[in-house]
């Protein structure tokens, strides 16, 4: 029984509030990935789970077993969760093999029945003929899979990851990413992942808590952060979605409201019960916008810039009625637009963001 | 166990200290000046805090201006042997200041073998001319020019090339450059230095001892020194109020120090390379012969003539090939018994200090270096204050402690080999807990999370984890605990006891009746011994980290 539930934790530095009432569940056997931008509290999140620092309010249970609140502190070495660091923390004056047995010999586990599971979990990571190395002389990927063997040859119930690919370049990330969702697939281990990139989240991931400013601001899968992002700042993060203001002209019915944006309107998808309001806020993809056929209908402004993206152009275009807003617009290759062009920009979708989910 | 830690620094620096203040201020109990007032009436009192400010204030001068020269010339200049440069400039802190002193006599005195060869020796008969205030300036300027040298090297490291390219790049010649950036920028480390070489200068007992004590210029921690060996227990409470004046001054000069340290810049980011030496051309040579020249007068001649008086059979006997006997040596490690036992002491007490140390350091600076609040940095001051303050004061403080036995248990310290022990542990602490503790602050804290996410429990990731990678600084820190320790003379000039004797006492001793062949050839084994351990460090490679080995650049 290895899910975690987290409810309403605060931690606290001096004045400063890293996490905010964050409440998260994560399934047995799930995988889900923690992501946020630098600074956004991940890592302290992580910290707090594992039980390297002590939350400041609210609890964390690690299955039915209480572990974590403002007065009940278990300390890490009795949580049994297996956690591996950004900066890998392999112990330079052990051997790769000695690393990995670390956690067995601590469990007292007998001389061979420790080696063979040593092997196995090197054998995993295809490390094993790696054993006698010292990890100074191991190139940053290898590092990374002997930190990976070292925390599961103890077969946590639960592993954290804090960014472990973010120090490896990006081809070898690729691979170690398969690496990850094979082990996952194989054991069904409770994964939490900690990245700040929103490729890797998704490639890996069940869902995805996206932390802003130590506040949970979502908690899905990956098509409905992007598709229904839940405030502006996740509608920004996840796939540099635009967010134009507009107003709801009307209630929703199944599913869109008609809105109107920069003098142009359009039906955009929305939560249920929506209502009409002026000053809401709207998430654009650059596929959802295009130039009008007939150059009558539509947002009217200038194209600024054409900038080429390799097979298509993105086209940066100025709205007559707000200069100062850029919308981007895909445009295929031969362009067929020229910077400087007066042109005309049809909405064809978008997402309302919900209103209570501004502040 | 970090409540045993903490009770036992404590109990080494926290209680000797706070009983000194108390016997000083009330030492009857109740609060009263009249002790302190009889001192500071005294003539004596304030002839000698004048002389220890003079000493002090020359001492700092010659230091700074020789360490100065060094730090520019070695950080600058792509002279040759850099290393070994810095190695021979380095010792005289390392040897203690009573063989400096001593070595320094047989180079001036009548008896001067180098003197009389080259026939400027002064007449038998006149006083050594280094018997004077002068004299003990120029030891003092010359035992710790390191001082300033280290700190001013260490600041020179930090400071990014192209801070110098920037203004080289703006059209500024060399000079300019260095008087427009370069000291500027160097004010902080450099004020430091000077300042923990004057608290240096202030707190040294041989060097004055053995060149102060016969003219009769004396400076307070040699009044300390003579009031106490010549009243014994009676002079405590007078001794006292001149422990808390000397350690005032010191106190003033610390303060300074800190705030300098304080002051320096550490945006000056770790990422850009540090300067490297520009070529001197033709002026390389003569800097170069300085250099040498400096470290041969320095340290070749006095070790000489040390060697050459330690060779002479009877005092005043010329030396020839004839005449060179060994048998001071045969006496002093072998004979004569009091000597012998000074050996085994000095080697047992150094010896277990120095592993006592590394045992209190390694999980100590654990707790200082990770576990953060503000008693861990009150606790941290207090390991400093023993070192940072003159040994004497310490000396003094300690033997208040343990003059009566300890209540309850009833075992008497006082007269023991273990009152020096306790002192030795006590004021050499932090040479091995700084290095320890910033070793800790480089290792990554994930390093012990990873253990304790895997079960391990604190005493077994110390054991299995912290220990091993810091063990190269500890062992390090311990080396220089080991050799302060093993030639000291200011803590056990005054704890020393018959049958408690270190080296540093029995040179004293031989010094003062006129066995000074007996008390070069003292000399010359613990250089040796010293120059050993040293060499031996170079060996390790490049294992033991940065900045702790001060000889090793
Ligand atoms: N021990 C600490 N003391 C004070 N502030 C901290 C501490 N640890 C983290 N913080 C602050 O909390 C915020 C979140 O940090 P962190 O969790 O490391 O972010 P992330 O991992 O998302 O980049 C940062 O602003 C950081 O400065
Ligand atoms: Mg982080």
């Amino acid at each position: 029984m290895a899910g975690l539930k987290i409810d309403r934790i605060t931690r606290q530095f001096a004045d400063f509030k890293a996490l905010k009432e964050v409440s998260l569940d994560v399934a047995d056997g799930e995988f889900l990935a923690v992501l946020g931008p630098s600074g956004c509290g991940k890592t302290t999140l992580l910290r707090l789970i594992a039980g390297f620092d002590k939350v400041t309010d609210g609890a964390i249970w690690l299955g039915n077993r209480l572990v974590s609140d403002s007065r009940r502190h278990v300390p890490a070495e009795s949580r049994g969760i297996g956690v591996v660091f950004q900066s890998y923390a392999l112990w330079p004056h052990m051997s790769v093999e000695e690393n990995v047995a670390y956690g067995l010999e601590v469990a007292g586990i007998d001389r061979d029945h420790r080696d063979r599971r040593v092997a196995e979990a090197l054998e995993l990571v295809g490390l094993s003929t790696y054993g006698n190395r010292p990890p100074s002389s191991l190139s940053g990927g290898q590092r990374q899979r002997v930190a990976l063997a070292r925390c599961l040859v103890t077969e946590p119930g639960l592993i954290l990851l804090d960014e472990p690919l973010a120090n490896l370049d990006v081809h070898l990330r690729a691979s170690m990413e398969e690496e990850f969702r094979r082990f996952h697939e194989r054991t069904g281990t409770t994964m939490v992942y900690i990245t700040h990139d929103q490729a890797e989240a998704m490639a890996l991931a069940d869902r995805i808590a996206v932390l802003d400013h130590g506040m949970l601001a979502q908690v899905a899968t990956a098509s409905t952060l992007y598709r229904e992002p839940a405030t502006e700042m996740v509608a920004g993060f996840v796939g540099q979605g635009m967010v134009l203001p507009i107003d709801i002209l009307d209630t929703c019915r199944a599913g869109s409201c008609p809105v109107r944006i920069f003098g142009f309107e359009a039906r955009m998808r929305c939560q249920p019960g929506t209502g009409a309001r002026a000053g809401a806020k709207a998430c654009l993809r650059a596929e959802e916008l295009a130039f009008s056929n007939d150059g009558i209908s539509g947002i009217s402004g200038t194209v600024r810039r054409l900038i080429y993206q390799g097979g298509y152009f993105r086209a940066d275009f100025h709205p007559d009625l707000s200069p100062e807003t850029s919308l981007e617009i895909t445009v295929p290759e031969p362009a067929t637009v020229d910077a400087g062009a007066r042109m005309r920009v049809v909405v064809r979708g978008g997402w309302i963001i919900p209103a209570d989910a501004a502040n | 166990m970090f409540a045993g830690l903490a009770g036992l620094v404590a109990f080494l620096a926290v209680l000797p200290l706070a009983r000194l203040l108390i016997e000083a201020f009330a030492p009857q109990g109740y609060p009263t000046i009249s002790i302190l007032e009889d001192v500071f009436r005294n003539p004596t009192t304030w002839r000698a805090t004048v002389h220890s400010l003079e000493i002090s204030f020359g001492g700092t001068i010659l230091a700074t201006a020789i360490g100065v020269s060094v730090a520019l010339a070695v950080s600058f200049c792509d002279i040759r042997h850099r290393n070994a440069i810095i190695f021979c400039f380095v010792l005289p802190l390392m040897i203690a200041p009573q063989v400096t002193a001593l070595a320094w006599l047989q180079v001036a005195g009548p008896s001067s073998p180098l003197l009389r060869a080259i026939g400027l020796a002064p007449p038998i008969g006149t006083p050594n001319p280094l018997y004077s205030r002068e004299g003990i300036i120029l030891l003092l300027g010359i035992e710790y020019a390191p001082l300033v040298f280290l700190t001013l090297r260490a600041g020179l490291r930090a400071l990014p090339r192209e801070m110098i390219e920037a203004a080289l790049a703006a059209g500024a010649g060399r000079w300019l450059v260095l008087r427009t950036i370069v000291l500027p920028l160097m004010t902080p480390p450099l004020a430091a230095g000077i300042s923990l070489t004057f608290v240096s200068c202030i707190g040294n007992f041989g060097i004055p001892a053995f060149l102060g004590i016969p003219g009769g210029y004396i400076v307070l921690p040699t009044l300390i020194y003579q009031r106490l060996s010549g009243l014994g227990p009676a002079a405590l409470a007078e001794v006292s109020a001149l422990s808390v004046l000397i350690a005032t001054i010191a106190i003033g000069g610390i303060l300074v120090q800190d705030y300098m340290l304080r002051r320096r810049d550490f945006r000056i980011s770790g990422t850009s390379q540090s300067i490297g030496p520009s070529s001197l051309g033709r002026w390389r040579l003569p800097l170069e012969t300085m250099l040498w020249f400096y470290l041969l007068a320095t340290l070749a001649v006095p070790f000489a003539s040390l060697v050459a008086v330690s060779l002479v059979p009877i005092f005043g006997v010329p030396l020839t090939w004839e005449t060179a006997s060994i048998e001071s040596y045969v006496y002093i490690l072998v004979e004569h018994g009091v000597s012998h036992r000074a050996f085994r002491n000095s080697l047992l007490l150094a010896g277990s200090a120095a592993i006592a140390i590394v045992m209190i350091s390694a999980p100590l600076g654990y707790y200082l270096a990770w576990r953060e609040s503000r008693a861990l940095k009150l606790l941290n001051l207090s390991a400093e204050l023993p070192y940072a303050l003159p040994g004497i004061v310490f000396a003094i403080a300690l033997i208040l402690v343990f003059l009566r036995p300890i209540p309850v248990l009833g075992i008497g310290i006082y007269n023991t080999v273990w009152i020096i022990f306790i002192a030795y542990l006590g004021r050499f602490l932090v040479l091995s807990l700084r290095p320890v503790v910033s070793a800790y602050h480089q290792l990554d804290r994930a390093m012990e999370e990873a253990a304790s996410a895997l079960g391990a429990g604190v005493l077994r990731r110390m054991r299995t984890i912290m220990f091993p990678l810091v063990a190269q600084s500890a062992a390090a820190g311990a080396l220089l605990v080991f050799l302060m320790s093993f030639s000291e003379l200011t803590l056990s000039a005054l704890l020393w006891s018959s049958g408690a004797e270190t080296l540093g006492t029995v040179m004293f001793s031989f010094q003062q009746s006129g066995g000074v062949n007996h008390a070069s050839a003292i000399a010359v084994v613990t250089i040796l011994v010293t120059l050993v351990l040293m060499l031996s460090t170079l060996l390790l490679g490049r294992r033991v980290p940065k900045g702790v080995l001060p000889w090793r650049d």
